[in-house]
């Protein structure tokens, strides 16, 4: 890469001073003059026949605008990405604690509160299940009686090889039956949502929303809306990870609204609310069997992945296609059996979360592996440098890397790491009641979509009447700060600087679809559309450049900060005179990328594989409270493969962001949800890392080119957090000498281990 | 019952004529349309909401408007003078301290009233001062190097305290 290329690319979010005077403005922050509240009332019962719901009373409350129910709801009353089951507001079941079953439109929110405590409904209760292997038995409680597959939602297995004959030849064998939580997104910015019917009639939602373009036909259909009838704005997001990746408040709020005559409805879920209607990452039980040779080559890999989608579908089986499409981590495997199981139970919704299926699948792998290692007696990272996978090799489920793979690489930054090389002697000096140990674990992350479901990017850049640079972003913000990146890669190939340009956020009248804000592709997939429509407006510019200086030679031109100017010469015209040139319609250019895909992955499984990813190697040092069960990550260290890094800030904020929220699902997240009902109610009773319980992380990036990416950049977003919970779980087995096979690892489960019970809380 | 509450809010007085046991943070944002104050939890467990009440940390979520009364109240909005950034925002800005920028608000009151305390701490003090205030996106490395700089650049300045 030319220094020059990279002139704009590094420097300061640019949406930190709006943000750290407290002036960016979110769904949350919506007010006006006039406006009304709405409120969902929930269910707060896992399984029943709704029989009635009773609003008199509280349509009778004198702050109370409209009461809704089902019967209010002009279209399907469905929502749903994969199958459209969930109903918006309760007509016939409820499936979970969390469903609604009335809406209510108030003055203020005292009112709102107070009328939704006056509704009633009548119920006949229905056995629930709420175990994943259990709701596939024979006789299980059906969660949707019209399911054709009983409780499942979705199974997907891949063979290859032949894995049973292979076993049998192999020097080691392991097998573990490994766990992991139902984790929360806990974004700071609770689910939020502004509705009101504008002066054409249209439907206008500012919400937070990792998906305003999937959300504006899902609510159409809901609510029997045509979708040029609807409109939906994604100002930025205050944090999502995937919680946002579909419906929250949008349908209630929009429904609301259509009874509000014009006046503006908020709604704005309170923690508890939050927690009790919103997705989570899908729990598993993992039974992982994996062989090797005795020079530790990988013979041989059996599992079954269970995943508890909870009770609708939502992108739940895709997740779980993902953690099986992933089950072999980052290794050469050439015979497999892969089963996957994503089954309703009428426990919390299950959904998109950082890492989407990986964190599960890796956490059971990454502890197979160093079972194998501890077998053998090799080192952990020589036994995965001897099966990493490289570009040309094959992964687990038979995809042949075309694209940059760096995964040896970063494990032989691990290798060669002090805090790796010198663990032993930190071992051994623990202070007393402490035992320390250091652990590894290793990922890869598919970048985009898979085969079947087109991963598109559609970009806007405009050359404005003034003269400065406009981008029309078509995916959200939800705070990785991808806006910045694309008036950065803008900035870059119009040599304009970032700091005068201007990103418009995500509006469904801006008519760029460009899919979600997830699947690690927002910088590599938007940003190669931004490559493209700024690429196309250059040429507009430096043409009407040449008109204005009034030369023919358009070579003999170049872009400068705020002026087309004559290359080797002083003579330059300034941007908003070359600006006043151009029609309006032509000062603005699209850009077009689409993802690259292998159609033929889709006889692989359903909606076929990802051909594109991101690798890592982890090391976590450990110390270990044997007095109170308590564990401190003391030092972390994560290489990564994502590319070449396009701002080192921006990068390091997704690995240390990833890291806390991997350490939280190590060590103490833990969403419980029992019988159906939500034992975890608030940040009292769930806990998410504090300032206290992360250390100083050590980020080392492997900056392969990835050719397909934007400035060779893959994507960052999700692939570290993969790595954490196997890290960690090691780092407590290399400690203990002890193996617990459910994360989190909580002092409870510490101290049951150390006791020789087996790890149980 | 509506009764008027007095206070000094980021440095000029007003009054409001509001419910005594309102929220302070409801009364903050959509009385006084202070939306720079954030709720995060609405039981004092994220410090989103967090203000500065006589040079103090509070949580706005866990107060009443009137105990406001009589006080010297400074939210985000209050934090810098005559347009310019306090070097604590400053250092955020410039550490990368920022990423969703929901928490960011009551990070930075957390940061002023802990300087303001300490003016200066040590790396674990500043782990142990912001331990109120959750951050889900930056893992929090980022927000302790800005307070370490901050702390630093008041020192050496003395501008902005």
């Amino acid at each position: 890469m030319k220094e020059k290329a990279r002139r704009f690319l590094e420097g300061p979010r640019l949406d930190a001073f709006s943000k750290v005077t407290g002036r960016e403005r979110y769904a949350a922050d919506e007010y006006s003059k006039e406006f009304f509240w709405a409120g969902a009332k929930r269910a707060l019962i896992p399984h029943a026949r709704l029989l009635a719901v009773h609003t008199t009373r509280a349509a009778a409350h004198p702050g109370v605008l409209r009461v809704l129910t089902f019967r209010d709801v002009g279209g399907s009353n469905r929502l749903g990405i994969v199958r459209n089951h969930q109903p918006v507001l309760v007509d016939e079941f409820i499936r979970h604690a969390g469903d609604a079953v009335a809406l209510v439109v108030a003055r203020s929110r005292e009112a709102l509160h107070e009328a939704l405590d006056l509704i009633t409904f009548d119920h006949e209760p229905l056995p629930g299940v709420f175990d994943p292997e259990e709701a596939l038995k024979d006789g299980a409680p059906r969660v949707h009686e019209d399911n054709e597959e009983g409780n499942l939602v979705r199974a997907v297995r891949v063979r290859r090889g032949d894995p049973d004959v292979t076993f049998r030849g192999c020097d080691v064998v392991v097998e573990g039956m490994l766990e992991t939580p139902r984790q929360e997104h806990t974004y700071l910015e609770t689910e939020a949502g502004w509705a009101y019917v504008d002066g054409d009639g249209v439907l206008v939602v500012v919400t937070s929303t990792q998906t305003p373009y999937r959300d504006r036909k899902e609510m159409a259909a809901a609510l029997g809306l045509g979708v040029d009838r609807v409109r939906v704005v994604a100002p930025c997001l205050g944090g999502a990870f995937g919680g946002k990746d579909g419906i929250t408040v949008q349908c209630l709020v929009g429904l609301a609204a259509l009874s509000a005559g014009g006046v503006p409805v908020k709604m704005w879920w309170n923690r508890r609310e939050s927690f009790l209607a919103s997705v989570k990452r899908l729990p598993a039980r993992m039974y992982y069997r994996l062989g090797a040779k005795a020079d530790g080559t990988f013979q041989a890999l059996s599992c079954r992945l269970y995943f508890d989608a909870g009770p609708y579908a939502g992108l739940a089986g895709e997740v779980m296609a993902m953690g099986v499409e992933h089950a072999g981590s980052a290794y050469r495997i050439p015979n497999v059996d892969i089963e996957g199981y994503c089954v309703y139970t009428n426990s919390a919704l299950g959904g998109p979360f950082r890492g989407f299926g990986v964190p599960q699948a890796t956490a059971g792998m990454e502890q197979v592996v160093d079972m194998v290692a501890g077998k053998l007696g090799m080192d952990p990272l020589e036994v995965r440098r001897v099966n990493a996978l490289g570009t040309g090799d094959r992964n687990c489920v038979g995809v042949e890397l075309r694209y940059s793979a760096g995964f040896s690489e970063c494990v032989d930054k691990l290798v060669e790491h002090p805090l790796w090389k010198e663990r032993e002697a930190w071992k051994a000096s623990a202070p007393p009641w402490k035992k320390r140990g250091c652990g590894v674990g290793c990922m890869a992350h598919a970048i985009g979509y898979p085969a079947l479901i087109p991963d598109e990017a559609n970009a806007r850049v405009e050359l404005t009447e003034n003269g400065t640079i406009r981008v029309y972003s078509g995916v959200s913000d939800m705070g990785q700060g991808n806006a910045c990146a694309y008036l950065r890669i803008a900035g870059e190939i119009l040599n304009q600087d970032p700091a005068t340009m201007e990103v418009v956020q995500p509006d469904t009248d801006h008519d760029l679809p460009s899919g979600t804000s997830s699947a690690s592709r927002t910088t590599y997939t938007f940003g190669n559309a931004v490559i493209q429509a700024a690429g196309s407006l250059k040429e507009i510019i430096l043409r009407a450049g040449a008109q204005c200086l009034e030369i023919e030679d358009m070579d003999s031109l170049e872009l400068v900060p705020d002026a087309v100017r004559i290359k080797g010469s002083g003579r330059k015209a300034a941007l908003r005179d070359v600006a006043a040139l151009i029609d309006a319609g032509d000062r603005s250019c699209k850009g077009y990328f689409r993802t690259p895909y292998d159609e033929s992955t889709l006889e692989i499984m359903y909606l076929g594989t990802h051909v594109l990813f991101s690798y890592g190697a982890h090391l976590a040092r450990i110390e270990v409270d044997t007095l109170t069960g308590r564990i401190d990550v003391v030092d972390y260290v994560a290489v990564t493969d994502a590319g070449r890094v396009l701002n080192r800030a921006q990068y390091d904020q997704q690995v240390q962001g990833s890291i806390a929220q991997g350490i939280g699902y190590a060590l103490m997240e833990d969403y419980i949800v029992k019988d159906g009902r939500h034992e975890t109610e608030d940040l009292a009773t769930y806990i998410v890392p504090t300032s206290l319980d992360v250390p100083d992380m050590v980020s080392i990036a492997v900056e392969t080119d990835e050719t397909t990416g934007p400035f060779g950049m893959k994507g960052i977003g999700e692939v570290v957090i993969s790595g954490c919970v196997p890290a960690i779980a090691n780092a407590f087995h290399d400690a203990c000498g002890v193996r617990i096979t459910r994360v989190p690892l909580t002092p409870q489960r510490v101290l049951s281990a150390l006791a020789g019970q087996g790890g149980e809380e | 019952m509506k009764r008027k509450i007095s206070f000094i809010l980021n440095g000029s007085p007003v009054v409001v004529e509001t419910d005594a046991a309102r929220r302070a943070v409801d009364v903050l944002r959509e009385d006084l349309g202070l939306t720079g104050v954030k709720e995060g939890c609405g039981s004092g467990e994220c410090g989103a909401c967090s203000i500065l009440v006589d040079d103090v940390v509070k949580l706005s979520c866990i107060m009443t408007a009137a105990q406001l009364e009589g006080r010297k109240v400074v939210t985000i909005e209050g934090v810098g003078r005559d347009g310019e950034l306090h070097p604590v925002q400053r250092s955020f800005v410039e550490c990368g301290a920022i990423q969703c920028g929901f928490c960011t608000p009551g990070m930075v009151i957390a940061a002023v009233g802990l300087l303001k305390e300490n003016p200066d701490p040590t790396r674990e003090e500043i782990h142990a001062g912001l331990s109120g205030n959750i951050c889900r996106c930056t893992g929090y490395e980022k927000i302790i190097d800005a307070v370490e700089d901050a702390a630093a650049k008041l020192r050496g300045g003395g501008s902005g305290g």
